[in-house]
């Protein structure tokens, strides 16, 4: 790319196109303003753990045998619930706004 | 499939379905809301932590190739299926974060496609867009027919409303959202996908009297013994997956599997939304660790079923191996982890197909219209492009599916495109980022001959010229002999062309690192735990030790 040769003189491979968008992105990207998927996950699996887990209770016992005498449903529903709870604890325990999450490879 | 596979779905599974749909929607639209460039659009602003970048890209994989697929490979092939998890993706994926990562990232290009165009040249940059772009609407389109498959198996919708549906929801958030809206619904999905697995695996193990009434099972099923062993019996192609040791290690240990996760963009882009240096590093890092482990809800799933499904292994019909999962759904879950396990597997087609779409929509955008087209807009326009993509891909993405139906497993519909595609790509980056003489005409040349051949391998074996013995083997040995005309190409061209000024390669190969590039990195990133030489190095260790047990 001929044309571009005078983009190159910072000593770096620069690229107009590239640099274009990364300016753009520089001035007004909104993205830091993102939510927070944790609270979203812990929500939808506070209400599956619910839904599951009051269905185990109420198990017949022909589901009950289906499932090869686990109640999976009252297991599945309680796992499910804490799971959703610590997402949310997380959640709040270090909020977006701080500058790394905690606990990022777990 | 007939109604055979039907599932007994009730009010509260349907529920729990439809939550999920709204629920990712709503992702979908709040995501809108941090979209002001065309970064954001496409790369999330480059803002998001590596946790959730990192469940992104394993979770960008989860699509039809993964549950459906490897289950019906445990079934059929029997632990030997666990090669692609620990030999064939885990390696892969932690060299991409150790070596790879610096230069995607670190030249702060916005697309696999244009790092090509920045070390080669455009007519490089071109080939590779294109291919790229045409290979993701067909992936699309086979993660869409799976998913309209198995929607009017197990849920008896018709064909239509399926696709329908699936590619409404998917076309509506990542057009809203973009990249933000794929990226946060892949990390639910995950979780969603892992819910709906789990109940699975441990009541089929319960069933077979545990991991060894499993082994005893398997032991005399019609797998035998050779079911149990991953590498034993692979002296000779004499095993179920008919591959040596060579072709596994070489063909979908290097060149398959590094070929895929290496410059496969739809996984990349994630880890190009990562907000800094060492998050980008980590991501497929991350990743590595729950591919470890996903074998446990896949490839168990797919020997279960080889034992408690009678007649497991038909050539068509209900009994086809693509069926394991669906099968013991029906036979194992009542209802509530019934209705968590058909979302889980809506979740992991939706989250296969919009990996595609995104991956697209970025290509087409920033490297075919930006850069042959429409090349001095404002940065708006191309978020409207972007949309524009998305609305294209998913309704071509719904005419491609149709394609996936002559295959009878569609992980080796997949794979075969995979080695046509990807194989080539890779050798061209790995030399490219290494040998610095390499000149802009050997990036080309290597890159189109490499194609020719991994076309021509898969031709030629198709039409019975040439003969190997599994799908697999072949798309092994169509990887490995890409890879070899690659180099051979690149060494022969390279000489005879002029070589491309050093300060035209600053920050892009092997040796000219960028000096004027900021330090990006976070407080915390230092700690020893986010080193991502040390989390990849203990990745590729315990992939090694789960081989032990089943040598």
């Amino acid at each position: 790319m001929a044309d571009n040769e005078d983009r190159y003189q910072h000593g770096e491979a620069h690229d107009p196109l590239v640099d274009e968008t990364e300016d753009a992105r520089e001035a007004r990207s909104a993205a830091a303003r993102l939510f927070d998927i944790r609270r979203v996950i812990g929500g939808l699996f506070v209400v599956y753990g619910l839904i599951v887990g009051l269905m185990g209770l109420f198990d017949s016992s022909a589901e009950i045998d289906k499932a090869q005498g686990v109640r999976i449903n009252l297991w599945a529903g309680a796992v499910m619930l804490v799971f959703g709870l610590l997402m949310l604890l997380w959640q709040r325990l270090s909020p977006t706004e701080a500058p790394e999450p905690q606990r990022d490879e777990s | 499939m007939g109604s055979g596979l039907r599932l007994n779905m009730n009010a509260l599974d349907y529920l729990i379905l439809a939550l999920y749909f709204v629920t990712v929607l709503g992702v979908g639209f709040a995501a809108r809301r941090a979209i002001k460039t065309s970064v954001d659009f496409f790369l999330s602003g480059r803002s998001l932590p590596a946790w959730v970048t990192g469940l992104a890209f394993v979770s960008a994989n989860l699509g039809a190739l993964e549950i459906i697929g490897m289950a019906a490979n445990g079934a059929q092939y029997g632990i030997m299926t666990v090669h692609y998890y620990w030999i064939g993706a885990v390696p892969a994926m932690v060299f991409l974060g150790i070596v790879m990562m610096p230069f995607y990232y670190g030249s702060k290009v916005r697309s696999v496609p244009e790092y090509l165009r920045l070390r080669f040249n455009r007519p490089t940059h071109l080939l590779n867009a294109i291919s790229f772009a045409v290979a993701q609407v067909l992936i699309a389109g086979v993660n869409l027919y799976a998913l309209a498959l198995i929607m009017q198996a197990l849920l008896g919708w018709p064909l239509w409303i399926a696709i329908v549906v699936g590619a409404v929801i998917v076309l509506a958030y990542i057009t809203v959202g973009g990249l933000s809206g794929a990226i946060y619904n892949e990390v639910l999905q995950f979780f969603v996908i892992i819910a709906g697995l789990v109940p699975i695996t441990v009541i089929g193990l319960v069933k077979v009297g545990g991991v060894n009434g499993l082994m005893d099972a398997v032991r005399e099923s019609k797998l035998g013994e050779a079911g149990l062993h991953a590498w034993q019996g692979t002296g000779s192609t004499d095993n179920p997956l008919g591959a040596h040791w060579l072709g596994i290690v070489f063909g979908l240990g290097f060149v398959l599997s590094f070929g895929y996760w290496t410059t496969n963009f739809a996984e990349v882009q994630r880890a190009l939304s990562a907000r800094n240096m060492s998050a980008a590093r980590r991501t497929p890092i991350i990743a590595a660790y729950p591919k470890l482990l996903i074998p446990v809800v896949t490839v168990i799933p797919g020997l279960i079923a080889l034992i408690t499904v009678k007649g497991l292994g038909a050539d068509q019909g209900d009994l086809v191996y693509n069926n394991a999962i669906p099968l013991l759904m029906r036979d194992l879950l009542p209802n509530g982890v019934l209705g968590i396990a058909v979302t889980g597997l809506v979740a992991s087609f939706m989250a296969g197909m919009a990996a595609n779409v995104s991956g697209f929509n970025t290509v087409f955008t920033y490297d075919i219209w930006q850069a042959y087209f429409r090349r001095d807009k404002p940065d708006g326009y191309y978020v409207k492009v972007g949309r524009i993509a998305t609305v294209v891909a998913v309704v071509v993405g719904i005419g491609t599916a149709f394609i996936a139906a002559g295959f009878s497993n569609i992980m080796n519909y997949i794979q075969a495109l995979f080695s046509v595609f990807n194989a080539p790509l890779f050798g061209t980056f790995i030399i490219g980022m290494f040998w610095r003489r390499m000149s802009a005409l050997a990036g080309f040349w290597s890159l189109l001959s490499g194609t020719v051949v991994a076309i021509a391998t898969y031709v030629l074996y198709k039409t019975g010229v040439i003969s190997f013995n599994s799908d697999l083997e072949e798309s092994f040995w169509g990887a490995g002999l890409a890879f070899v005309t690659v180099a051979v190409v690149a060494a022969i061209v390279t000489p005879l062309t002029r070589p491309k000024p050093d300060s035209e390669l600053t920050g892009l190969v092997y040796g000219r690192s960028d000096a004027t590039l900021a330090d990006d990195s976070l407080a915390g990133d230092a700690a020893w735990y986010r080193s991502p030489v040390l989390l990849g190095v203990v990745a590729v260790v315990l992939a090694a030790l789960f081989y032990i047990p089943v040598f």
